[in-house]
């Protein structure tokens, strides 16, 4: 619940007024405020920059700092103020968090001092508003980011590492040559091979001297051997490094898919299809083809630059722009291709003897480089090659760097839109379990309290010291706000049972206690009467006896999460139809009787016969009960074995006020 | 230009309650407790009114498992007395006045006020009905047992049996305040909220 909002919890209290004509079932009592104290200011001192709020401001988040009674260690005696040691400056921000409801992130502050704030007064950094939380989590980000890079250069430098395998070692080494001077030699050495295949390659095909024959021969033919032994080297160097690498990768599968593996292997395959075939003419051509793919060494410089990378990772993650550009320019092209070509199909000796071939005039002319060697001759072919030059200017030259700077900022913006939306889920995610987290709560204090009155009754004075986690006021008052309405309209609030476990495993340690006791109650007031005016109100505790006896179960089964099985829900269902009747026919035999009797009807296999007895809730009664008290209404067969003592129990019954014993079904 | 006149106009309405001592002699409620009230009031809403969109907004946050938009419409409809659009302070606490400090024949006199939707003095089954499928809504689609859909109905027929003395398909307020202060339940439900503020 906001902080704001808490302010108006009074006024949907009395709006619950409303309800009441309405009500089928009587309300719960409301939480009574033990210590009612008069709102008052208290003065916060923070390195000497004073503060000051009401109590109930700082009451409205109870689980941070100022909220609770932590907040009493830094109370100082003598000037009765609360002195913290800490940053005045973030201090206001949360101080106006308490007022607001919104946290902020002032863009000036550092932070890790901010997140260290934060910590220290018990408050969740996910509560920042939506105005800075994308500051916030962008800082934080770089901030992380940051000190990881200067964590791996420290270790780096370090050079100490724990024992990393041999395999681990050479990885490393592969990675990242800085690691040692073994490494660095070898980046070298690839590195000069790479450059040295690359200029092979092309130097291979220059025309170097002439041979007694007046033939012009390229070098490669000229030095054929000594060509060859160079490929034969950088061939052999490239393999060798691709085998250190798989051997060394840690996931060899990945490795093998990775692009600059599938660089290395296209690189070096020609050489061995080369080795591998025959001299014969057919399969030279193609085997000529294949050397071409030689040039890929030249992309084994991307490891050794980090700009080729970031270049490669650039243009893939842009491929939806560039992919828009070349398909409207394919478009632009096709529609002019075949413009021109109908045009000139006229005139004789033409060039565009088909669409395709129209396809190279039209992108030589869009682009504006105009070789000249395809021309329009007819007068339509020529206006439409000036529209189709002076529109290529136009879908070209213009989009280009609007498309560039596009790039850019689309680029970003999709970073920052898939960040908040990855943020934004989480954010959500967190936001559903809070508000899930406030019904559980509800639930949960249901339970809470009246586990605690249980104890109260059976006067276990230490275990009550384990329920002192008592909720706030505000939300005691919010749950019996919640509690009305669920008795005005008879239905009950259900919430997932894993979450409702996980709060029930606060209390797991006093889950032996609480089934002992309830036994001990059940047997004690296995043969009890009660009230007959509170006959319906059963049904507003069936949430916390199917929790309990769910447990129970879960105990005997072993299932800690097991969401509460239908077949016990079905019982509850018998017993809140029950109760809408009964309140119809308000005569007290009549609907104790029914409410006995259906009872017996909602006996399940699994619990125990012992605890099968009738919820009381006794409430302040009127003295003239007692003597009802004595007869006794027909028992709930089978009785439970060896009932003893509980014609005892009926004055306790009736001078206890506001206690459920609750018995399971 | 009107237009952007009477934009500005609405974007800065103010309103100033009445001096303290005012709403003191007013309502029931004691200084302190008045400015405790206007300090929440005030605090969620700085113009010192509210609208039915902040009413419900306000009102949904107690409620975050159903949908109280219906049920905070009728509400905010028995708030603003003067049928006005808006809910002053001085609607606010004159209604929690009724509500926390008046007489058991106030408070009922206020339910009967928010029951009876169009203000006839009559509560018909229509209204009944809308008012009851308002209050289920607020409890959400995760309830145990799951709504049917003709409980609220049978919840309307439940009280028309009740407070319907003569049967002729209406209530009025006469009949209303009997039925009620006949009922036990009620009658003691009424004073559950006295300590709230």
């Amino acid at each position: 619940m906001a902080a704001g909002v808490a302010a108006w919890l009074p006024f949907a209290r009395a709006a619950a007024i409303g309800w009441m004509p309405v009500a089928n079932c009587p309300m719960p009592l409301a939480p009574t405020e033990k210590n009612k104290r008069q709102d008052e200011l208290i003065i916060l001192n923070v390195s000497g920059r004073r503060f000051q709020t009401w109590r109930t401001t700082l009451e409205r988040y109870p689980d941070t700092l100022l909220g609770s009674t932590e907040k009493e260690f830094f109370f100082n005696e003598d000037t009765k103020e609360y002195f913290f040691d800490r940053d005045p400056e973030v201090f206001r921000c949360i101080l106006n968090f308490y007022r607001t409801g919104k946290l902020h992130y002032p863009r000036y502050e550092c932070i890790s001092a901010y997140d260290e704030e934060l910590a220290f007064y018990g408050i969740l950094p996910e509560i920042i508003g939506d105005c800075c939380y994308e500051e916030y989590k962008d800082r934080k980000r770089e901030n992380a980011e940051r000190l990881m890079d200067d964590n791996d250069s420290e270790n780096n430098q370090e050079g100490s590492m724990p024992s990393l395998s041999f395999r681990q070692t050479m990885w490393r080494a592969f990675e990242n040559p800085h690691t040692s001077t073994l490494a660095l030699v070898f980046y070298y050495v690839t590195g000069f091979f790479i450059a040295v295949s690359v200029i092979t390659n092309v130097v291979e095909t220059v025309p170097c001297g002439t041979v007694p024959g007046n033939k012009e021969l390229p070098c490669g033919e000229r030095y054929a051997v000594a060509f060859f032994c160079l490929d034969t080297a950088c061939v052999m160097i490239f393999t060798v490094e691709y085998l250190l690498r798989l051997f060394a990768a840690p996931s060899r599968y990945r490795f093998i898919r990775s692009v600059m593996s599938i660089i290395d292997v296209v690189a070096i395959m020609p050489y061995y299809i080369g080795l591998v075939m025959t001299n014969n003419e057919d399969v030279s051509g193609a085997f000529v083809t294949l050397r071409v793919f030689r040039v890929f060494r030249i992309f084994k410089f991307s490891r050794h630059s980090q700009g080729l990378r970031i270049l490669g990772y650039t243009l893939k993650s842009c491929a939806s722009e560039l992919g828009f550009l070349l398909f409207s320019l394919t478009m632009a092209i096709i529609i002019f291709a075949t413009v021109m070509f109908y045009a000139e199909k006229g005139s004789s000796a033409s060039k565009f003897t088909s669409i395709p071939a129209s396809f190279w005039y039209t992108i030589v002319t869009m682009t504006t480089l105009g070789y000249g060697d395809m021309v329009p001759k007819t007068i339509a072919g020529k206006i439409f090659g000036s529209i189709c030059s002076l529109s290529g200017v136009l879908v070209i030259a213009l989009p280009v760097p609007v498309i560039v700077s596009n790039f850019s900022r689309i680029y970003h913006q999709n970073q920052r839109a898939d960040k908040r939306r990855a943020q934004k889920k989480a954010r959500l995610a967190r936001i559903r379990v809070a508000k899930t987290g406030s019904s559980n709560a509800y639930l949960h204090s249901k339970r809470n309290g009246l586990l605690n009155e249980a104890l109260e009754l059976t006067g276990s004075t230490e275990d009550e010291q384990h329920m002192t986690k008592g909720t706030s006021l505000i939300e005691s008052q919010h749950h019996h706000l919640l509690h009305c309405l669920e008795k005005t309209t008879g239905l009950s609030y259900l919430v997932d049972d894993p979450l409702l476990s996980v709060r029930t495993s606060t209390i797991k340690n006093h889950e032996f206690i609480d089934e002992q006791l309830f036994e001990q109650n059940c047997m004690e007031s296995s043969m009890q009467n009660y009230p007959s005016s509170r006959s319906p109100s059963l049904s507003s505790h069936h949430g916390l006896t199917t929790s309990c006896c769910s447990r129970r179960s879960k105990k005997t089964t072993h299932l800690p999460n097991s969401s509460v099985p239908a077949t016990r829900l079905r019982s509850m269902q018998e017993l809140s139809t029950i109760h809408i009747q009964c309140s119809e026919q308000p005569s007290l035999t009549t609907s104790r009787s029914s409410l006995n009797m259906k009872s017996d009807d909602g006996l399940r296999p699994n619990c125990k016969a012992a605890q099968i007895t009738t919820a009381i809730i006794s409430i302040p009664t009127p003295p003239a009960l007692t003597p009802e008290g004595e007869s006794r209404p027909p028992p709930p067969p089978p009785p439970p074995p060896g009932s003893p003592g509980h014609s005892t129990n009926i004055s306790t019954a009736t001078t206890t006020s506001n206690i459920v014993k609750v018995s399971a079904l | 230009a009107d237009t952007v006149e009477d934009e500005m106009e609405m974007a800065t309405v103010r309103h100033r309650p009445e001096a303290l001592e005012l709403l003191e002699a007013q309502s029931k409620f004691t200084k302190k407790e008045l400015q405790i009230l206007y300090r929440g009031f005030k605090n969620e809403c700085p113009s010192g009114v509210v609208n039915e969109e902040t009413f419900k907004e306000i009102y949904s946050q107690f409620f975050p498992q159903g949908d109280s938009t219906t049920y905070a419409h009728f509400l905010f409809n028995a708030f603003d007395t003067d049928h006005n659009g808006s809910v002053s302070f001085e609607d606010f606490v004159m209604g929690l006045s009724i509500l926390l400090r008046g007489t058991v024949q106030e408070k009922l006199n206020w339910a009967f006020n928010l029951y009876d939707i169009n203000k006839d003095g009559y509560i018909t089954k229509e209204e009944m009905l809308d008012i009851m499928k308002a209050i289920y809504d607020m409890m959400g689609k995760c309830t145990y047992p799951v709504l049917k859909e003709d409980a609220p109905r049978q919840h309307v027929e439940t009280f028309f049996q009740k407070m319907d003395k003569n049967k002729d398909g209406v209530v009025t307020i006469d009949e209303f305040i009997e039925s009620c202060q006949k009922d036990e339940n009620i009658m003691r439900s009424m004073q559950l909220f006295e300590n709230v503020i």
